[in-house]
């Protein structure tokens, strides 16, 4: 029988244990990443040598990894185990030649489902509960991730998958689901649908708890959660790179998200100079895996922008807590929980059109839902005179980009001029919508 | 071959006028003008008296614009002239993209304008059936 704690002897450490435990541990993963030929060859054209770390200070003469560190180089070249200790492989939306390939020994994974269930446990899911998992499973960690640390605690899990809205409402009034882990701009449209069939979820469902994550949301969405499912939800902060949800979560006081410091190394760096910013400012998260046996990642940037709060949370852990996402430093946004990059549009209509033609990526909120627009600016010489060849050219232009993104966007075709000209992400993607409008924090 | 200026357009308020604006301030008179559209944007099709000069000013101004070849057949201005153009057409397998017709000022002659996948070749077809086609110069100073 646990108490109040998952795992109470990691959670309860102090700033001084876990100093020490991040050393031991980096000290442990440096030396398994001397078997990785990537890391050798990382290692040497930087001149670091692993011998002569003597604190997590020293980690810094070491350059920062990122995506395109990982795309650089054959996946299994990052091993630090043979292939065939490599049990189950995941990878970060995108599409071929694009996605990065992140391996986990067994070891890895029960890591991952413990630090996961730690997360759950925290905010009062136990052996009773009933969970209803309406994440994408397969390939994206957010699934996978959730079910087996809701299996490791006890609960009852409803393996529902995203989407189909009527059969969600069905399974949880079936079931009497009482925890939800769903996208929150879904989580919202969820609720119309629910109005839509005459119910209630406040009085027609169980339900006390609902995970929001994989998509950045304000405090005000999360009230409207709350309030709509008469529910607490909790933010929930991963990356597939370091294994994927279990990076950070809000504990019940809900300021902030611990970022579980036996596991990760976290840095808040200048994205510009990579220098650490002061205390309490906002930078760029960057970690380093501590307890990851197949790839473990030293120092790896995930462009997203938050802070650390400088006070002690009331809950007791010493964990440091970090803020909801506040952007990104690059230009990625995310769609229906996916990943998207301005680069990627632009490639597909360089392929259709033959020349780059002016854009501009329009996200919006219609009916509690993303919607994304894509306008592209027709000039003289892309066509020929005639309707059905523009009509032509908005079908293969969407069809390629949902290929392309794997988020189906809605084309139009605009006159030239009609777009702001310039570069970078502030003239090429405009966000309308409700959930990450004025991101502030609570 | 008889020209005419075909203009991506954006359904919206205000981008007719600003078009035929353009076309003003050249100086420039247009014969016949046509709007085939999809839901949010159409092609605005103009029959003007100077097309290489219609087209390089809108060009200018920013207009996505295209100068198309047509073909302008004379019609007598009574039942059954449309369907005979068509007929020849289309038993030599032409296929016909878009057409539109405007009366002549002496209303008896009606002017067929058609755009065809196979010009050149159409163009002979029609004339060959005794047809009368327009010349460029004809058509721009009707
Ligand atoms: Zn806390």
């Amino acid at each position: 029988m646990k108490g109040e704690y998952w795992d109470a002897e990691m959670e309860l450490l102090s700033r001084e244990e876990i100093g020490a435990l991040q050393f031991k541990r980096l000290r442990e993963t440096l030396e398994r990443c001397g078997r990785s030929p990537f890391y050798r060859e990382w290692f040497a054209s930087a001149g670091f040598d692993p011998a002569r770390v003597r604190s997590m200070r020293d980690l810094g003469a070491l350059p920062c990894m990122d995506k395109n560190t990982l795309r650089g180089d054959d996946p299994r070249r990052f091993l630090t185990v043979g292939l065939d200790e490599v049990v189950r492989m995941h990878s970060s939306s995108g599409t071929t030649g694009q996605a990065t390939v992140i391996f986990h020994t067994a070891a890895d994974i029960e890591a991952w489902a413990q630090l996961v269930a730690r997360c759950m446990y925290m905010t009062g899911v136990r052996r009773s509960d009933v969970f209803q998992n309406m994440m994408g499973y397969g390939l994206f960690t957010g699934g996978l991730g959730f079910h087996y640390a809701a299996e490791r605690i006890g609960a009852m899990v409803i393996p529902a998958g995203s989407g189909n809205s009527k059969r969600q409402i069905q399974l949880m009034r079936e079931f009497h689901t009482t925890v939800v882990h769903v996208i929150p701009s879904y989580a919202l449209y969820l609720l119309e649908v629910f109005a839509e069939s005459g119910l209630d979820p406040r009085s027609d469902t169980d339900l006390r708890i609902a995970f929001i994550g994989a998509e950045p949301h304000t405090e005000g969405l999360r009230r409207r959660v709350e309030e709509g499912y008469g529910v607490r939800a909790y933010n929930s902060y991963g990356l597939s790179e370091m294994c994927g949800p279990g990076v950070a979560f809000e504990c019940p006081e809900q300021r902030g998200m611990h970022v579980w410091e036996d596991s990760f190394y976290l840095e808040v760096l200048d994205p510009d100079t990579l220098e650490p910013v002061g205390e309490g400012e906002e930078g760029e998260l960057v970690f380093t895996s501590l307890n990851r046996e197949a790839m473990p990642l030293l120092r790896y940037r995930t462009r997203d922008l938050a802070f650390v709060y400088p006070d002690e949370c009331p809950c007791g852990r010493a964990h440091r807590r970090i803020s909801r996402i506040k952007g990104r430093s690059d230009d990625m946004f995310i769609v229906k929980g996916v990943n998207i990059f301005p680069m990627q549009v632009e490639k597909v209509l360089l392929g259709v059109l033959g020349v780059g033609s002016n854009y501009q990526i329009v996200l919006d909120t219609v009916k509690s839902m993303d919607e994304m627009r894509v306008l592209v600016e027709v000039s003289g010489e892309l066509w020929h005179g005639e309707v059905k060849e523009l009509n032509e050219l908005r079908r293969r232009i969407t069809d390629e980009l949902r290929q392309e993104i794997l988020v189906t966007p809605k084309v139009e075709l605009v006159e030239p001029g009609s777009l702001p000209a310039g570069e970078g992400k502030a003239v090429r993607v405009l966000d309308k919508r409700e959930h990450v409008k004025g991101v502030e924090d609570g | 071959m008889a020209k005419q200026v075909n203009v991506f357009a954006q359904n919206q308020p205000g981008r007719l006028e600003r078009l035929t604006e353009v076309l003003l301030e050249e100086g420039i008179n247009i014969r016949a003008i046509t709007i085939s559209g999809a839901e949010e944007y159409g092609v605005v099709k103009l029959l003007v008296d100077d097309p290489r000069k219609a087209f390089d000013a809108l060009r200018r101004e920013g207009f996505s614009a295209y100068l198309k070849e047509v073909i302008a057949v004379i019609m007598d201005d009574r039942p059954g002239g449309l369907h005979r153009v068509c007929r020849v057409l289309g038993d030599s397998g032409v296929n016909i993209e878009d057409a539109y017709g405007f009366v002549f000022q002496d209303r008896k002659t009606a002017i067929l304008v058609v755009e065809v996948d196979r010009l050149p070749e159409a163009e002979d077809i029609l004339r060959s059936r005794g047809l009368e086609l327009l010349s460029d110069e004809e058509l721009y100073s009707l």
